[in-house]
């Protein structure tokens, strides 16, 4: 049972605070905020997503910048607590379009009358944007999308929300539009995460693909919606299916590890013929969760090349190679690699002709950056650096710098070739067609190659 | 809701700092609260937006709360909620101006749209005002038998409010029942979760108190409840479904079907995208399975997919939930992840507390088939930027080799570390090459190369230092240096702030001396010089002790500085198995995070409705308190934290070998010891004849047999003994007596009170023989008694303890 919610801004305001059970101080806000900020314990300098305090225990998530907290005296279950709070993160953002701290603060009382019906008494009641329709009756006051800023991938980690970005569709599931009518539209997103190590002489050490198959609906009337995904995908590593093809992994079936599903999705025929029936709630929800273990082709293959040259210099080369086809591009690529704690200066020397990219070298961490606006498939780049350390090394330079990390979002690709072969939505009338959308991403969670 | 104005924080420019705009919006408000005109609610709901931003931000705006009141009487729903969310929030502190709401609350319960007789009632239940319980019976007695099941599902939860207001009143108008019959006739699922989660709270609190309560807790898990709710279980919400299986891990089936019957209807909850309801159904598996081996086996492979899959698929702190899980399984089965170890390396852009669980898991799943691709992993992070990563990744290391019979690779690697030059690095190695090197002291000729060749100029951390010195005092033969090293150390004496380095500095140039005379004599006379005037009363006292002992007789000296050493078998856990039983147990709860039992966390109301309380659980685990105590005093032998030997033992068991040698010293050695120890025995009254009964100084007992045989045997001896006026004015807490006890081998497995009642649980073994005493003392400081209880595995020398244990009793605080 919780027994507070509230939501703090970066700067520790409250923006919304809601108390259940009157058991835990009024001042939990500020003691919990002190205790995040300055958080110190067993050498960490972040604090743990639920950490104790004088007998309340504390719970937070952290998303678009803001902190969602609750708090409890009782030994609840931590699970629950804080998918509660991813839950009432994604209501709200039902509800509002667009979450972030302008949004709440302009509709606070909406985001109140929201709680009231989420939790009574600790109690969560219900969390469905469905449910919530009926009991809910402020109208959500939309900012406007145009004045936000752009979230890159970049930010969209920051967000700490591994499933993003179905964040296009930034309507709310209630507001009417401007022209008083709803646009008939679904959206399903495939997103996935690559997590990769590469050896230091390239192998592939660990690879691991976590997607997510992300829905938001926008159809009225609640219709059947068939969502059919490849025939030839097998769930569960080194259990029947691997009998059943004879190790067929080089044969091109697509082989999940484990999956989950929403609870709205029914799988009556999903072994039959690989068909997720299910009636779409109102709001944006993962339909299924998928793990991949299985090999794929790795998006980009990295080259790393440090040489020393002379006492107080090295020289590093970082190539970059895509590995996907022509017609796809990647946006937004960040290499970076943290190079010796005596280096005090670097130069960068980019290829001839090179167009939207960027080097740094943060200083403060002593990492260098690359940022790549925009790679093609198939191409390839390289950058040279040449650093100038303050005093001479001891060790060998590779044991100090390195590895090098990377971070990237490949729009219309995906690496598991796992698909949705169609999208089929149970007709209301012949005219009923709506606007289905069907869109891929891939990016990366950990992408990293040792030198 | 927002706390009213206590809070002091600095009005930043864009919030207003209150006075004023109160006042102007209390005018507003009252001209509006008569108005009838077109368009009021629109600027109503304005005003009212503004009182509750106010509210938000900590303003104190109680002063309008009568024209909020006034203001209620309207139509328009979002009015309402607003003005329910403000008298909420106010009434508390306000109770004569909640008496006004009462009037418009209750007729909002009988009003006909559905939605705001549950809202109204759901406000008159938050007002949390006591002398206003008499207006809620009414409202709450009809609610529950509305027609609309939003009303009902309010009208629940309002009778756990009620309670926590008024306990009588909400018994008295017999509730539970009612509620009971709602759980077990509702159609509306929310309704039933709702009177379950209800009946769970009020009658887990009543249950301490009243019989009847503590009997209708127990048929909540009776099978035809149980068996009602799990049929039923896919029409609740997610959220109730983890009340549900929660109850239903507490239900024990009488048969194995009956449990196969369980598992099946709940298989494909294990499915569910919400961890919360996943992980409610693992604890359900695994609680079910406990007695069956081979099914307890089945399920733990069949959890290990989902489990995986919920780490990754959820946001950083849900992964850290479902994680902290893991590492709980883990941990108790480390065979059960051996082959999915890559799971559990680390992504560079974790935070470190995952990291750091990651690291304990692979430490754990490490096995001589996995080991090399493990300990080649770990050797990355040691080698990366993060410092404490990188530090943490060594001792794993080190913990892998202690772990490992092929420590051959391992050792090679840990040694290489020590040619990186990164001093925290080589400061962790050190230490890790000290504790392999007291498990296998065969490989001290390959270690002592390279640690001789370490310079302690390099080496700063107090840990780091001791460790090397230790080896330099424990391998003088082997290392030409050795003595000059220790000499370059004291030296420096006064620079060294560490009490613990300079106490092993002590120590190693005593055996030192023992090895090589003519080359350390010198630097022994200075070290005991310096420490003999040395401010730190440990390092002072140990001085005295050596010279005294050098004084005494040499040889005797030898024999207690450099006894013959046993490799050191297994280095002790740091948690009992019984706190890890106990922790299982609590599955899906704080506790897994923690890594503590809930009694050590939350206070007893808190624990929920089926808290498992236990004599022994409730009292902290002596053995787990002096461990922690024993590593910062235990500066003699170790620097780890898994240590198996306590400073106390150590003594207990020079004294013992003292006896053996020569027990023509026995009688002096005691006394130069209890001088040292500042026990005086001499002083006092002659203490009883010197007992026949000699106790194994080293017993170990783990609290669970302690438990099974405090059951099982009968009461030996049971009497009252007095305590000396010393000894009460020395309990100033159950660990004094612990402590004291320990010195004649009694050991204290669980202690609990405070002053002036205490209860101690000790045990001890017979010298060679595995024969345990255990014993029950409850102290009582305020008539100096101490009640003793003995239970004795051999009979016949119960006599012999029993006199042991007392003579012991009466020295205590005999200073």
């Amino acid at each position: 049972m919780i027994s507070q919610f509230f939501v703090l801004s970066q700067r520790g305001d409250n923006i919304v605070f809601r108390d259940y059970r009157g058991d835990v101080q009024k001042g939990s806000a500020e003691i919990f905020f002190r205790k995040v900020k300055f958080w110190k314990e067993d050498g960490e300098t972040e604090a743990p997503p639920v950490f104790n305090v004088d007998g309340v225990n504390y719970f937070h998530v952290k998303v678009v910048g803001l902190l969602f907290v609750a708090t409890t005296r009782a030994n609840v279950s931590p699970s629950l607590v804080l998918e509660l709070l991813q839950r009432i993160a994604r209501v709200t953002k039902d509800y509002l379009g667009i979450l972030n701290e302008d949004s709440i603060r302009k509709n606070f009382v909406l985001v109140y009358e929201l709680l009231d019906e989420v939790i009574d008494f600790g109690y969560v009641q219900t969390t469905s944007t469905e449910v919530l329709k009926s009991c809910v009756f402020n109208e959500p006051i939309m900012i406007d999308a145009a004045h936000m800023p752009p979230l890159g991938p970049a930010a969209l980690f920051m967000q700490g929300n591994k499933r993003m970005p179905g964040t296009a569709v930034t309507k709310s599931v209630v507001a009417n539009e401007p022209g008083g009518r709803r646009r008939e539209e679904i959206f399903v997103d495939i997103i996935e995460k690559i997590s990769l190590t590469f050896s230091s002489s390239g192998y592939i050490l660990t690879s691991e693909i976590d997607g997510t198959i992300q829905m938001k609906s926008y159809l009225t009337g609640n219709p059947e919606i068939r969502l059919a995904l490849n025939d030839d995908l097998n769930i569960g590593r080194g259990g029947r299916s691997v009998y059943d093809y004879g190790g067929s992994s080089g044969s091109g079936a697509v082989i999940l590890d484990d999956c989950n599903f929403h609870e709205s999705v029914h799988l009556d025929s999903f072994d039959v013929d690989r068909t997720l029936a299910l009636v779409p709630p109102d709001g944006e929800f993962p339909v299924m969760n998928y793990r991949m273990t299985q090999e794929f082709k790795p998006p980009f293959r990295i080259n790393t090349l440090i040489e020393e040259a002379g006492s107080l210099k090295a020289e590093v080369m970082l190539k970059v190679r895509a590995e996907f086809p022509q017609n796809i591009t990647a946006n937004t690529v960040v290499v970076q690699m943290p190079v010796p704690k005596y280096t005090s200066r670097v130069s960068f020397e980019l290829e001839s002709g090179a167009v939207g990219q960027v080097t740094d070298f943060k200083e403060p961490n002593k990492k260098i950056e690359w940022t790549l606006k925009k790679i093609v498939g198939g191409s390839e780049h390289t950058l040279r650096a040449k650093l100038t350390f303050a005093h001479e090394s001891h060790g060998i330079i590779t044991k100090e710098a390195g590895p090098v990390s990377m971070t990237f979002t490949i729009p219309m690709y995906n690496c598991s070739r796992l698909q949705v072969k169609y999208l089929q939505i149970a007709k209301k009338s012949k005219t009923y067609n709506p606007y289905r959308w069907v869109r891929y991403v891939t990016q990366a969670n950990s992408y990293v190659a040792r030198i | 809701m927002a706390p009213p104005a206590q809070s002091h924080r600095s009005p930043s420019p864009s919030q207003p700092s209150g006075k004023g705009e109160v006042s102007d919006l209390k005018m507003q408000l009252r001209q509006l609260a008569g108005s009838r005109a077109p368009g009021t609610d629109d600027s109503k709901r304005d005003l009212f937006k503004k009182v509750i931003s106010y509210m938000t931000i900590g303003i104190d705006v109680s002063s309008v709360f009568s024209e909020m009141v006034m203001c209620s009487a309207t139509s328009d729903i979002i009015l309402k909620k607003m003005c329910y969310l403000y008298v909420g929030n106010y009434a508390k502190y306000n109770p004569d101006l909640a008496l006004l709401t009462i009037n418009f609350l209750q007729r909002d319960c009988k009003d006909e749209d559905p939605m705001i007789r549950g809202l109204a009632l759901r406000s008159l239940g938050s007002l949390r005002v006591p002398n206003l319980v008499e207006y809620l019976v009414g409202p709450l007695g009809s609610g529950l038998k509305d027609g609309n099941s939003y009303v009902r599902m309010v009208a629940a939860v309002g009778v756990l409010k009620l309670y926590h207001i008024s306990v009588s009143t909400c018994i008295d108008a017999d509730f539970p029942a009612l509620l009971k019959h709602l759980m077990l006739n509702d159609p509306d699922a929310q309704v039933v979760a709702n009177c379950l989660s209800a009946l769970l709270e009020i009658w887990g609190l009543e249950a301490s108190s009243s019989e009847e309560a503590a009997r209708e807790r127990e048929t909540l898990i009776s099978k035809p409840i149980i068996y009602y709710l799990l049929n039923r279980i896919k029409e609740f919400s997610e959220w109730a479904q983890c009340t549900v299986l929660e109850l239903v891990s507490k239900y024990a089936p009488p048969d194995s079907n009956e449990i196969f019957d369980i598992m099946n209807l709940l298989e494909d909850r294990l499915q569910h995208a919400n961890g919360a309801v996943v992980l409610a159904t693992i604890k359900l598996f695994l609680q079910l399975t406990l007695s069956m081996t081979d099914v307890h086996q089945q399920v733990y492979e069949r959890i290990k997919a989902p489990l995986l899959t919920l780490v990754s698929s959820g946001s950083p702190e849900q992964s850290y939930a479902v994680l902290s899980h893991l590492h709980l399984l883990v941990m108790r089965a480390p065979m059960w992840f051996a082959s999915d170890y890559k799971h559990l390396y680390c992504q560079y852009n974790e935070p470190f507390y995952v990291k750091k669980m990651k690291l304990e898991m692979l430490t754990a799943v490490a096995n001589e088939s996995n080991t090399y691709e493990i300990v080649t992993e770990l050797c990355e992070y040691a080698a990366n930027v993060d410092i404490p990563i990188a530090r943490e990744s060594i001792r794993a290391v080190g913990k892998i080799a202690l772990e490992q019979y092929d420590v051959n690779a391992i050792v090679d690697r840990l040694l290489q570390f020590l040619e990186m030059e990164k001093d925290y690095v080589t400061a962790e190695t050190l230490v890790l090459v000290k504790d392999l090197l007291r498990k296998y002291p065969q490989w001290s000729h390959d270690c002592i190369a390279v640690i001789g060749n370490i310079s302690s100029n390099n080496v700063q951390e107090p840990k780091a230092k001791a460790a090397l010195i230790w080896m330099l005092g424990e391998y003088a033969q082997d290392m030409q240096d050795a003595p000059y090293a220790l000499e370059g150390l004291i030296d420096d004496w006064d620079d060294e702030t560490s009490p613990e380095v300079r106490l092993h500095l002590l120590t190693a140039v005593m055996k030192c001396f023992f090895r090589r005379p003519p080359e350390t004599q010198k630097a022994l006379g200075s070290a005991l010089a310096a420490g003999l005037s040395d401010m730190h009363q440990d390092v002072h006292d140990r001085a005295l002790f050596y010279y005294r002992l050098l004084q005494h007789n040499v040889s005797v000296a030898n024999s207690v500085v450099n006894p013959t050493k046993q490799a050191v078998s297994v280095f002790a856990d740091t948690q009992s198995s019984e706190i890890k039983d106990r922790i299982f147990d609590e599955f899906n709860s704080l506790s897994v995070l923690y890594q503590k039992p809930c009694y050590m966390f939350t206070d007893k109301e808190h624990q929920g409705p089926f808290a498992f309380s236990e004599e022994l659980g409730n009292m902290s685990i002596g053995v787990d308190d002096q461990r922690v105590e024993a590593n910062d005093e235990d500066h003699l032998l170790s620097t780890t934290r898994n240590e198996d030997s306590l400073p106390q033992q150590t003594q207990g068991s020079l004294l013992v070998s003292f006896d053996q040698t020569e027990p023509a010293h026995a009688q002096q050695t005691n006394s130069v010891i209890d001088d040292i120890f500042g026990l005086g025995l001499s002083s006092s009254p002659a203490p009883a004849p010197a007992p026949l009964l000699k106790l194994n100084a080293k017993a170990v007992l783990d609290p669970t047999t302690f438990q099974q045989k405090w059951r099982q045997l009968p009461v030996s001896t049971s009497q009252e003994v007095s305590i000396s006026p010393q000894g009460v004015a020395a309990m100033t807490s159950a660990q004094a007596l612990v402590r004291h006890m320990q010195l004649d081998s009694i050991h204290c497995i669980a202690s609990g009170g405070q002053a002036p009642n205490f209860k101690l649980f000790f045990f001890a073994q017979k010298e060679n023989e595995p024969s345990n005493f255990l014993v029950e003392c409850i102290i009582n400081l305020s008539t100096s008694k101490a009640q003793i209880k003995i239970k004795v595995d051999d009979e016949t020398a119960s006599q012999a303890f029993s006199a042991l244990f007392q003579s012991a009793l009466s020295t205590f605080g005999m200073t």
